[in-house]
């Protein structure tokens, strides 16, 4: 990665993280369906300490929230360093550059490149969808929106540019698996500098995964952040199993789901006091961040990734036992 | 070809007002291979029309041809009298051939029947899929013939995104990926690096967001703008 001026791209405090070499903790925090300030800051106040940034979505699911550059902005008054989610399905190559001129004068430093999930899954399925550009396609241009000072069209910019740590995402088990480390190496050279992968259940697989993004040498270039997420009851952890492309999850990882709420075995739900289900919903949730804390300490094994992202979307206050639990409090300081 | 789907009945009545005498009008070409507006299909509507206004209480006089194409001046000609007897115009061609009628019988009120669909091949028979979406610039060179613009739900032009199982797309099962099908088919070929090479975001000036597209082919035209003027 090329220095300027002080050496960093962008200085932001994710950069600063990343550069000095500790392991990253980013999270996630999922907009209101709503205008509301109050609950950015509350969710905010969960994370602030815990995480070294935290991403802000994009109409995550294609439902529409908060934008990611409004609430962002209003992370980043709450002294927590925002990334800014941008998906390529709701804005043409105009809008998200106009968007990120805005988002670069409101202060915000790091910038995650999203394809986005189909409108289809969302709650405006009838809407026409953009896809003017893909994220590889994005990335390549807030890269030289920063380093080449000029727009996707070529002209230059007159003034202040825009200057964004530019993120991608990587999922590693989605198929054709064995495109997706070359996917990654694609993602680098476009100028992706870190990336933020999918949920990782499967030591092994990513473990094997990596193991082919080092022999690219993509870990040299890019920063590396393992997605890691909290369970929260066994039927989640088969839904995802079952359900969402890209993600591996081991039996043993359902097992010790089910192991945790095995008093309440074979009950339905409707046979349990709300008293019963309370305690099934805490035990569940208690092994859940202790599995994710496991994860964690395995991948931190594994050569090459720099960090962790948690996803622990409308569950936010998950993150600090999860954070303390993986020995990564206090979060080290940067200047 | 292009493939269109008959709209339901009651819309059909909807857009067929009160009129009295209609002319419903089939077409010879691709809504007849795929069998939504041909000649069978304008026969069979142009009956369930009468039976259905009969036993609505305001009966309608339904009759029907059909002309090669709907899309051609000349076969337009040859319907000139069923045209000028009719109250409305029943086209089942595809949006083309609707407004083609409409610009060639001015004076006639023509409505739709069909909806187009996409333009698509019966991958086998009763089952049609969509395989080109006419943007302007063929990508087809790099993608070993499998077009990512029609095909590829986002229309991603790097590969697949995370959304990609078991060679189906995450938005309907019954959707093959169509970077899945561009790797296999790359990677049988031995052209895997054309995977590898960043595509530049696409022109999309030559496709429909540039405007209406019109080609004008000097070579072919029997009278010039020039000697015209």
């Amino acid at each position: 990665m090329s220095g300027k001026d002080n050496g960093y791209l962008v200085g932001s405090h994710l950069e600063k993280m990343l550069r000095a070499g500790h392991f990253a903790v980013t999270g996630e925090l999922g907009p209101p369906q709503s205008a509301d300030p109050a609950v950015i800051h509350e969710k905010a106040a969960l994370l602030k300490g815990y995480v070294d940034a935290v991403n802000i979505t994009d109409n995550q699911t294609a439902i529409v929230r908060m934008s990611s550059i409004g609430a962002g902005t209003l992370v980043l008054q709450d002294g927590l360093e925002p990334v800014i989610q941008m998906t390529c399905r709701d804005r043409n190559r105009l809008a998200i550059q106009a968007d990120l001129l805005g988002a670069y004068a409101l202060g915000l430093r790091n910038l995650l490149c999203l394809t986005g999930d189909h409108q289809i899954f969302g709650n405006h399925p009838t809407a026409k969808n953009v896809y003017d550009m893909d994220s590889l396609q994005m990335v390549q241009m807030v890269t030289d929106m920063r380093d080449k000072a000029i727009f996707q069209c070529g002209d230059e910019f007159k003034g202040q540019t825009a200057k964004f740590l530019v993120g991608a995402a990587a999922a590693p088990f989605a198929d054709p698996t064995p495109f997706r480390p070359l996917r990654l190496a694609k993602k680098v050279k476009a100028g992706a500098n870190f990336i933020q992968t999918q949920l990782i259940y499967d030591i092994e697989a990513f473990a094997a995964y990596m193991e082919k993004v080092r022999e690219l040498g993509l870990h040299e270039k890019a920063y590396i952040l393992a997605g890691v997420g909290p369970l929260k009851s066994p039927g989640m952890a088969k839904y995802m199993k079952k359900n969402v492309p890209g993600i591996l999850v081991p039996d043993e990882v359902i097992d010790r789901m089910l192991e945790a709420g095995k008093e309440w075995a074979g009950k339905k739900a409707a046979d349990l006091s709300p008293e019963e289900k309370k305690a099934r919903s805490k035990a569940w949730q208690t092994e859940g961040i202790q599995v994710c804390i496991d994860l964690i300490k395995e991948i931190q094994k594994i050569e090459g990734v720099a960090g962790i992202h948690i996803m622990a979307i409308e569950w936010e206050k998950a993150v600090k036992p999860i954070v303390e639990g993986a020995g990564l409090y206090p979060r080290p300081e940067v200047n | 070809m292009i493939i269109g789907e008959q709209k339901p009945l009651d819309e059909i009545q909807g857009l067929l007002e009160d009129a009295e005498k209609v002319l419903v009008v089939g077409c010879g070409t691709c809504v007849t291979v795929c069998f939504a507006g041909g000649s069978r299909e304008a026969q069979i509507l142009s009956s369930s029309l009468r039976m259905s206004s009969k036993l609505n209480g305001h009966p309608q006089d339904v009759s029907d041809v059909t002309v090669q194409r709907q899309c051609e001046w000349e076969y337009l000609d040859e319907i000139e009298k069923e045209v000028a007897e009719a109250d409305i115009i029943l086209s089942l061609a595809c949006g083309i051939g609707v407004q083609a009628m409409a610009k060639h019988f001015p004076e006639k009120w023509v409505v739709p029947g069909l909806n187009t669909t996409f333009l698509g091949i019966p991958v086998e028979q009763g089952i049609w899929e969509e395989r080109c979406a006419a943007c302007g610039d063929c990508v087809l060179g790099l993608t070993g013939g499998i077009c990512p613009i029609a095909r590829c739900s986002k229309s991603l032009l790097n590969g697949p995104c995370g959304g990609s199982e078991d060679g189906h797309c995450e938005i309907d099962p019954d959707i093959p990926c169509a970077w899945q099908l561009i790797y296999d088919r790359l990677t049988a070929m031995g052209r895997e690096d054309n995977l590898l090479e960043l595509q530049p975001p696409k022109n999309w000036q030559v496709s429909r967001d540039g405007g209406p597209r019109k080609i004008i082919r000097e070579d072919l035209r029997l009278i010039s703008d020039e000697l015209e003027s």
